[in-house]
């Protein structure tokens, strides 16, 4: 018989919310954290638990990745998101958001609640659709924010296209905030629309088209205008420089509304690795300088940026095996998320609950999950336990995804996920 | 055992030729010397050889060319070799063949040689990865055009006996063109003095991580130099406002015989080809006795001559 409860013990807690690390116990019943205990051992009738000994191995709760594109509708032949669920609850991610601009766009709530229906059928791990903020992308007309919202989208955005008009982009925010609704923009003018990698000395010598930065400043610092003119609820995606990071930086002082995120690729990637017209590096936001890099990395332990995110966007590698100006933008990232990310705290940039914090209990803040990303109780178990130490190196061909187009390819990596639990279920285990 | 003679015994050994920056001086310099001998050799009634015979070269073009094209066919034919002209504009690239597809292919075919012209930047890097032969860029994209700058380099020598210490101006569209970054890169190796003309729209960003001078006005940009390079303008620049008119061009960056009197008296004028009469360059200038443009055209067979008879025995 299965017993009722699930008595994790002997653990390194991560409370993301509070920023703390400490030895103890967590038990779970009916897919709910029922008890946190400062004790390895917790003086618990043991009876009916099924019990897991961690070992001392961290447990925090499951990732919650707010960029991904999970292929579908309309892209089956890159992404299902049956493949990214199996990928995702290996690699410790709990959640994904998923991005709109799928084929159709995401601009009606019965495609939101295709995703979800979806979901509930192939997918293990939660699933969160993002709706567009206008119909079909166009920047013309918004779509149905009220309905879109109550069908179960998360947040809204245009992704990788900008509302021209200044005009729309007011009013849709404006409407936008009336529903409390979460705003989740890239920063994307027509500045870069020929560039192809970041603009500077290699671009010149490679002779690609660059993208420059004030292509993000503008688009950033016009949005965030609006935003905090609107008083709407405003993520910004994936900033790639330092201008950036300071413009957030201001508009954050005047407004608890604004949040921003970077990509892992822009943590730990600069334009250099592009090199002689390698293609798995042409991401967007293009990979920057190393002074964007570092500038961006020294303050990741600030509040600044609130969250880090794969930025999953698999690309065949018919997309990819083009000369650089040809080949398609994005890297899949779903399975080196966090593995990539915890070598920024093995290498002492940032704390562990820190890091933890912006890639679980900050997501669900700003998506607005009431019950998740944190290890509080009674909110649902949606936990990871992690060997924050085994290596492994990052093989293209053993990735789960169907794409390949890592930017981590034979990368030494630390970190492995050993448990993952979905509302108390548990859904990968390489323990028993 | 002096330099000299330790030059004289260099062989360079090059897989490919993608562009200049992978080159050193001395790959350069033996180059531009067995280029001057195909020069002297084709002088008179040029003769086949057999170097290249039973040698397969395909030249593989994206981007409508004459002048490249026909300049590396007569090179591999007068070498010997057989020389295949494939112009990928209309046949399979319209199909949504890539670029890599199209290269297996031919690798199939197993040439010896593939000269290549595409319209991207690292198309010809792209293609030496997949192919098993030595892969010749003949112009990607922005990026490099390198055999375009050996035979500029070879007309420079023939008129002024040398390129160390010489004043050279480059002028018009260098942030399009792949002519300029190769004759940057191989002038300033070869120890000239560059400078850059171009309005600031036509100018790439980090110009200054080479080691040139760059002028927005033309007079001051070729005062006093030796020689004067100029590059062609795209029609379509105007069409994406990066100038405004032809006229307005022609009357700041356009090199005319009151322009050219501001360079030494006895400065070259030069033209990749092919030109643009009345927009970069008036024709009076084009036809006078300072241009040196149909030189340019003679010397290209040449210094390909030299590239194929290079890669084929490296």
């Amino acid at each position: 018989m299965t017993k009722k409860k699930l008595l994790i013990k002997n653990a390194l807690l991560i409370d993301p919310k509070n920023e703390m690390e400490f030895i103890g116990s967590l038990l779970v019943e009916k897919g709910i954290i029922k008890e946190i205990f400062n004790k390895p051992s917790p003086n618990y009738d043991i009876s009916d638990c099924k019990i897991i000994d961690c070992k001392k191995n961290a447990l925090s709760p499951g990732l919650i990745d707010m960029w991904v594109f999970a292929g579908e509708p309309g892209y089956e032949h890159i992404e299902t998101i049956e493949d990214i669920s199996n990928a995702a609850k290996a690699s410790g991610i709990t959640s994904i958001a998923c991005r709109p601009d799928t084929n159709p766009i995401i601009d009606e709530a019965e495609l939101v609640q295709y995703i979800i229906r979806k979901s509930e059928d192939k997918s293990q791990i939660n699933i969160l659709p993002i709706a567009a903020l206008t119909k079909k992308h166009e920047g013309k007309n918004m779509t149905e924010i009220g309905l879109l919202k109550e069908a179960g989208a998360v947040g809204f955005s245009d992704a990788y296209n900008e509302i021209n008009n200044t005009n729309i982009l007011k009013n849709v925010f404006t409407y936008a905030s009336n529903f409390n609704a979460q705003i989740m923009q890239l920063p994307v003018s027509d500045l870069d629309k020929f560039g192809v990698m970041n603009e500077s000395e290699i671009s010149m010598r490679l002779g690609l088209p660059g993208i420059v930065k004030i292509s993000e400043t503008i688009a950033l610092e016009r949005e965030l205008r609006i935003a905090h003119h609107t008083k709407v609820k405003y993520h910004s995606m994936c900033i790639s420089t330092s201008e950036s990071y300071d413009v957030v930086n201001k508009f954050k002082d005047m407004s608890d509304k604004i949040t921003c995120g970077v990509s892992i690729n822009n943590l730990k990637l600069n334009e250099n690795d592009v090199a002689a017209y390698r293609t798995f590096f042409k991401v967007k936001p293009p990979l920057r300088s190393e002074n964007d890099r570092s500038y961006i990395l020294e303050n990741l332990n600030n509040d600044t940026i609130d969250i880090i995110t794969s930025n999953h966007e698999p690309q065949g590698t018919e997309s990819k095996r083009l000369p650089f100006e040809e080949a398609a933008y994005g890297a899949v990232g779903i399975e080196t998320l966090l593995a990539a990310s915890l070598s920024l705290y093995h290498e002492g940039y940032i704390s562990l609950s820190k890091l933890m914090k912006k890639m679980s209990y900050n997501p669900a803040k700003i998506l607005n999950l009431e019950n998740t990303g944190s290890l509080e109780v009674g909110k649902k178990a949606d936990l990871i336990l992690v060997d924050l130490d085994q290596p492994w190196v990052c093989d293209a061909d053993k990735l789960t995804t169907k794409c390949k187009n890592t930017t981590f390819e034979n990368q030494k990596m630390q970190g492995r996920v050993l448990l993952t639990i979905v509302n108390g279920k548990i859904i990968h285990n390489l323990i028993d | 055992m002096n330099k000299k003679n330790k030059d004289s015994l260099y062989l360079p050994q090059l897989t490919h030729l993608l562009g200049i920056e992978k080159l050193s001086p001395q790959d350069v310099n033996f180059i531009i010397k067995k280029s001057q001998g195909w020069f002297e050799k084709n002088k008179n009634k040029p003769q086949k050889t057999d170097i290249l015979r039973g040698k397969t070269q395909i030249n593989l073009f994206f981007e409508p060319s004459t002048r490249t094209q026909s300049s590396f066919e007569l090179a591999g034919k007068r070498l010997g070799a057989d020389v295949i002209n494939m112009s990928l504009k209309q046949s399979a690239v319209a199909k949504g063949e890539t670029l890599i597809d199209t290269a297996v292919t031919l690798n199939a075919m197993k040439p010896d040689l593939l000269i290549v012209r595409h319209y991207s930047a690292g198309a010809s890097e792209l293609l030496s990865q997949k192919v098993d032969c030595s892969v010749i860029n003949a112009g990607d994209g922005s990026h490099e055009h390198p055999t375009q700058a050996i035979l500029d380099a070879l007309t420079i020598i023939y008129h002024k006996k040398k390129i160390e210490g010489l004043k050279v101006a480059i002028c018009g569209d260098i942030l399009h063109s792949r002519v300029a970054r190769s004759n940057i890169i191989l002038l300033s190796m070869l120890g000239a003095d560059i400078n850059i003309v171009a309005p600031k729209t036509l100018l790439p960003n980090n110009i200054d991580a080479y080691k040139v001078k760059t002028h927005l006005d033309m007079r001051e940009g070729i005062r006093d130099v030796d020689v004067i390079m100029m590059l062609r303008l795209q029609n379509e620049r105007m069409l994406s406002s990066y100038i405004p008119s032809a006229r307005e061009y022609f009357q700041y960056y356009g090199l005319d015989e009151d322009k050219l009197s501001y360079a030494s008296k006895n400065a070259i004028v030069m033209h990749p080809g092919p030109m643009n009469r009345g927009v970069e360059i008036d024709t009076s200038v084009a036809d006078n006795v300072q241009s040196v443009i149909k030189d340019q055209v003679e010397m290209g067979v040449a210094a390909r001559m030299a590239v194929l008879e290079t890669l084929a025995s490296g």
